[in-house]
């Protein structure tokens, strides 16, 4: 798919790929990300790296890992935001999103899984079942969490197939369950210390702590270019920065996002946009959208709409909060590192008011003229919490469409139609 | 707009292609020249694209399943139902406030905040359950035209009630009542109650409020208006021309300034 003249089958065979499908999964992409992404109209200079890590997206990267761990570090796969990166690199080793957002192997899958089971969990127990995901054999060690249900059961069987370390994420925010939390946090390190070989100590927690604060810093100048008016980058180009932020190199990858914002920054000074001013601004709320899942952005973006921001996993969640870096000891520090990542507002916790505030914060800060929740189908969590979504948008007078979906084309004819007459209201 | 305009409004479907050409210089003053319900055929692209090549028109403007293509092939102008139906129902019954458009393969709940200014809308999911298309498998299982299963219902005392809602597994089911020696007249009954539960269903998702209007192929039916009103417990007003109020509104919308 790359026309770079490496050949990568060796080191994908010795990650123990099965060729074969490893071959019709990359095959697949290119055209996907020709009619997403390729077809755009005026994109920044700046998204030709993420142009480029897509074209070598089973390739560098992961001669990038593979040679890390030649050299004595490690691969650690994770499956959620609450999963302190910071930890991972203060310990020596890469943190890589394992989420996935296509499907693989179904029939595989649904001997164990119910059909009934989210995309999200679906695919990623499809990508190791079939073997076609590089990302997942480099792993050393497997992180999950007890976030929704799907998740939760699958990684029993998941634990089958590779070595998982579960995290237990509190269901609520009380102080007994930051208690929890902490101890959680500490658990983790000791699992860690004990994978990598390695003992974690302040300074390279501190330094781990300000490496992946100033990828979140790079990402919050990104997005905050998406309030101007017209709007300066495609809700498609945005995401796929985020997407591409769960495993990429983070100095190399928060230099480029930086690089990308002085470019849209300056474009928003000169009223540069990729949509006309007057075209509606979407805010894309609900369950995570991993690469290389872009189905709802491009119907919308299609329909005439611009997305101009997400409160998504693969959105705001990922980068507004940052952990505090005044901390001067370790035991403060992970005091900090565990703060921040139980302030953020997934639906897998009870009750959720805080995503509630940021859904209508961002919806004004972005100026948005209406609102796409987006859900996976069986997603419990969001899919519930969509009710209450729709009621504090229809308080604020912001037009609201649910949305319930899957990686499938199937729905897609009927998606358009109604994202379209949704898109129509608006204008 | 100071002269006045033809602008020809398709609404390409599943089951039949429907035009309307208007003629005026803005929607107040639009008056029907002609309008036309065609069976789509195999290719509905194809019919459509025959009836733009009379070539009578100023201007084009398609909705339904094929907008897309005509917007590609012919040059249309492409909305979606949902606008063509809010457009359609404020010229021809201007006071109705929720619009249930029942065609061969989809089912459309329209609520309005103002005449053609949609608010909600509700639209069946994967499925095609309880669409035309259900309608006319069943009657064919019954043995029945369209209009006989429609009278038939309408007469039955009481209605049998089918538990399944997929179309393959309802035939079947059908079958099976037939054999049992059952009524057909009651099945026909219980199978409109059916569909008639599931659309209202809808409707109350979408926050629907009377006077409904009800449109599509599927509004043709005396049973199916009947058993509607009956559950939907409000007015509903059956459209005049049920397959033409999505072509009048995409004509409507050509001539909008």
């Amino acid at each position: 798919m790359s026309d770079a003249p490496v050949d990568y089958r060796p080191m994908w065979r010795e990650l123990g790929l099965d060729l074969q499908g490893h071959d019709m999964l990359l095959a697949a992409i290119p055209q996907l990300y020709q009619a997403a992404y390729l077809t755009q109209q005026n994109r920044p200079e700046g998204m030709k790296y993420f142009d480029f890590v897509m074209s070598e997206i089973h390739g560098l990267r992961i001669k990038e890992l593979v040679d890390h761990k030649a050299a004595g570090g490690t691969v650690i796969g994770t499956f959620c935001l609450y999963v302190p990166e910071e930890i991972i690199r203060a310990l020596g080793g890469q943190a890589v999103g394992l989420c996935a957002g296509a499907e693989w192997a179904y029939d595989e899958v649904e001997r164990l899984l119910p059909r009934n089971t989210c995309a999200l969990v679906k695919s990623f127990m499809g990508f190791k079942l079939g073997k076609v995901c590089p990302y997942v054999e480099s792993a050393d060690l497997v992180i999950g969490e007890t976030t929704c249900d799907g998740k939760k059961k699958a990684y029993e069987l998941f634990g089958e197939l590779a070595p998982v370390h579960i995290m237990e994420l509190p269901q609520m925010k009380r102080p007994a369950d930051v208690g929890l939390w902490r101890g959680e946090i500490d658990r983790l390190v000791e699992k860690l210390q004990d994978t990598t070989g390695r003992t974690l100590d302040f300074e390279a927690l501190r330094d781990a702590t300000r490496e992946v604060n100033d990828k979140r810093r790079a990402l919050q100048r990104l997005n905050a270019a998406r309030a101007a008016s017209p709007v300066p980058i495609s809700g498609k180009d945005a995401l796929l920065a985020v997407q591409i932020a769960f495993y990429d190199d983070v100095p190399r990858f928060t230099q480029m996002v930086n690089a990308l914002a002085d470019e849209l920054e300056a474009r928003v000074q000169a009223g540069d946009g990729v949509a006309p001013a007057d075209a509606p601004r979407v805010l894309v709320t609900g369950s995570p959208m991993s690469i290389p899942n872009w189905k709802v952005h491009d119907i919308i973006e299609k329909a005439g709409a611009v997305v101009v921001t997400e409160e998504l996993c693969t959105g705001s969640r990922y980068y507004e909060r940052l952990v505090d870096e005044r901390a001067t000891t370790l035991d403060g520090l992970l005091d900090d590192i565990a703060t921040k990542y139980l302030d953020i507002n997934c639906a897998c916790f009870t009750p959720n008011p805080g995503r509630m505030e940021d859904v209508l914060r961002l919806a004004k800060e972005y100026k948005a003229d209406g609102i796409v929740h987006c859900a996976l189908q069986f997603c419990g969590p969001y899919q519930i919490e969509a009710t209450q979504v729709e009621r504090v948008a229809k308080s604020a007078g912001i037009p609201l469409l649910r949305i319930d979906t899957d990686y499938s084309a199937e729905d897609v004819g009927q998606l358009q139609t109604r994202v379209e007459a949704f898109v129509e209201m608006l204008a | 707009m100071s002269h006045a305009v033809r602008v020809l409004g398709l609404d390409i479907g599943s089951r039949t292609v429907d035009a309307v050409w208007l003629e005026g210089t803005g929607a107040h003053n639009a008056r029907v020249v002609e309008s036309v319900v065609l069976d789509s055929g195999p290719e509905p692209h194809k019919t459509a694209a025959r009836l733009a090549a009379r070539g009578d028109h100023d201007l084009l403007v398609a909705t339904g399943y094929g907008r897309r293509a005509a917007h590609d092939v012919l040059g249309a102008v492409a909305i979606t139902e949902i606008k063509a139906f809010a457009l359609g129902a404020a010229d021809l019954h201007p006071d109705v406030l929720a619009i249930l458009d029942m065609g061969g393969q989809d089912t459309k709940a329209i609520t309005l905040s103002a005449p053609g200014v949609v608010d909600d809308f509700e639209m069946n999911d994967r499925c095609a359950a309880g669409t035309g298309r259900f309608l006319e498998v069943m009657a064919a299982a019954l043995g029945m035209t369209m209009d006989e299963f429609g009278q038939a219902a309408l007469r039955a005392q009481r209605g049998l009630p089918i538990s399944s809602m997929c179309t393959v597994f309802a035939e079947s089911e059908v079958v099976g009542l037939l054999h049992r020696g059952e009524d057909r007249a009651g099945i026909a009954r219980g199978l409109h109650e059916a569909i008639a539960k599931r659309a209202v269903g809808m409707l109350k998702r979408a926050g629907a409020q009377p006077p409904l209007l009800f449109a599509g192929g599927v509004a043709r039916d005396p049973a199916m208006a009947a058993l509607i009103a009956a559950a939907f417990g409000g007015r509903i007003v059956v459209a005049d021309h049920p397959q033409l109020v999505g072509a009048t509104g995409a004509a409507l919308h050509g001539l909008q300034p």
